[in-house]
């Protein structure tokens, strides 16, 4: 069961994959958590160059900054350590609906 | 992270082997760590060992910055006796859930990879798979024959072992009969209370794959509650 569409659990292995064909690649994990937080700590996203991505570290409310953030990661070369709290829809902030707050550690996978 | 920490990150997985990644969240630094084993200083093998066993990651204050551990413990089991209707769709919930599942009946009209693919499956008598086997504290034991023959002695390894969730198919008075006869073998009460019979939520399941939502539900409950 290699398809990524049933492999959701196999971050790491998909970056790998990633990895092996060539590919730049760069990993998020959640690493601390407060309050509601949708996803547990140890939770991780993938993302390829392409911002093509496999897992989640919320319920999808900051990946897409999450993704941004970590494609940024490739071109430094150094991890950064994100956090996340509550949102403030009027401002469009990017941010967790649910009330939690998180921290997020981005990073490049180096070849 | 570098691809080499990656891939051996990815080959313990594979090989289920309890792994820990530490980062120092000041620069990136990161390691590998298999606890018992001590190849680094003592305070990250303790948070390392302590991580497995919670199975819960945590950023921790080390001497030289703070660190971040990651546990990746071999996937959570679950053995399905009887390779029955109910069983098809268990597996396959059971695999979605983040289990390793392992089908066993020495039936091997029941136990074919045409009915269960992708799905490891044992033939043997339940007491010896059971034996081989060896559940541990992340392991979850469900019998579905309805047959005291490959049910009881499943059951009994099942009760001797620290598996987590121990469940068995059948009606109340089924259970019951059931219950009356471990006894007889030498069960105590308060090993018979560990077994969830009649399996499963009750959330009104009626179809195999229903039944198996229930199931999977109480398990999800057991190792989460």
């Amino acid at each position: 069961m290699s398809d990524p569409a049933t492999n959701h659990d196999n971050v790491l292995e998909e970056a790998a994959r990633w990895q092996a064909e060539g590919r730049k690649v760069a990993l998020a994990t959640v690493i601390e958590t407060w309050g509601s937080a949708p996803r547990p700590v140890g939770s991780q996203l993938a993302i390829r160059d392409d911002a093509t991505f496999v897992g989640s570290v919320s319920g999808g409310c900051i990946e897409g900054d999450v993704v941004t953030r970590a494609l940024d990661t490739l071109e430094t070369g150094k991890p950064e350590v994100l956090e996340y709290g509550v949102s403030d829809a009027m401002a469009w902030e990017v941010g967790l609906a649910c009330g939690g707050r998180i921290r997020v550690m981005v990073e490049p996978v180096k070849g | 992270m570098d691809a080499h920490i990656l891939k051996k990150l990815v080959d313990d997985r594979a090989e289920k082997r309890a792994v820990v990644l530490a980062t120092r969240l000041t620069d990136g630094i990161q390691k590998l760590l298999y606890p018992p084993e001590i190849k680094e200083e003592k305070w990250l093998i303790e948070v390392a060992s302590e991580v497995l066993a919670s199975d819960k990651g945590r950023v921790v204050e080390g001497p030289d910055g703070d660190w971040f551990l990651n546990p990746f413990n071999p996937p959570l089991r679950l053995i399905l006796v009887g390779a029955v209707h109910i069983a098809q769709p268990l597996a396959r919930m059971g695999a979605l859930s983040g289990y390793d599942v392992t089908v066993v009946d020495p039936r091997t009209s029941f136990a074919s990879a045409e009915r269960f693919p992708d799905i490891h499956l044992l033939t043997d008598w339940p007491d010896e798979a059971m034996a081989a086997l060896a559940p541990d504290a992340r392991t979850a034991v469900v019998t579905l024959t309805h047959d005291p023959k490959l049910d009881d002695p499943a059951l009994q390894a099942a009760l001797r072992s620290p598996a987590f969730y121990i469940g068995a198919l059948g009606s109340k008075k089924t259970h019951a009969a059931r219950v009356a006869r471990l006894t007889e073998a030498g069960i105590g009460e308060q090993d018979n209370a560990r077994i969830h019979g009649p399996v499963g939520l009750a959330i009104g399941a009626k179809s195999p794959a229903e039944i198996a939502i229930s199931i999977m539900a109480q398990i999800t409950e057991t190792l989460r509650k």
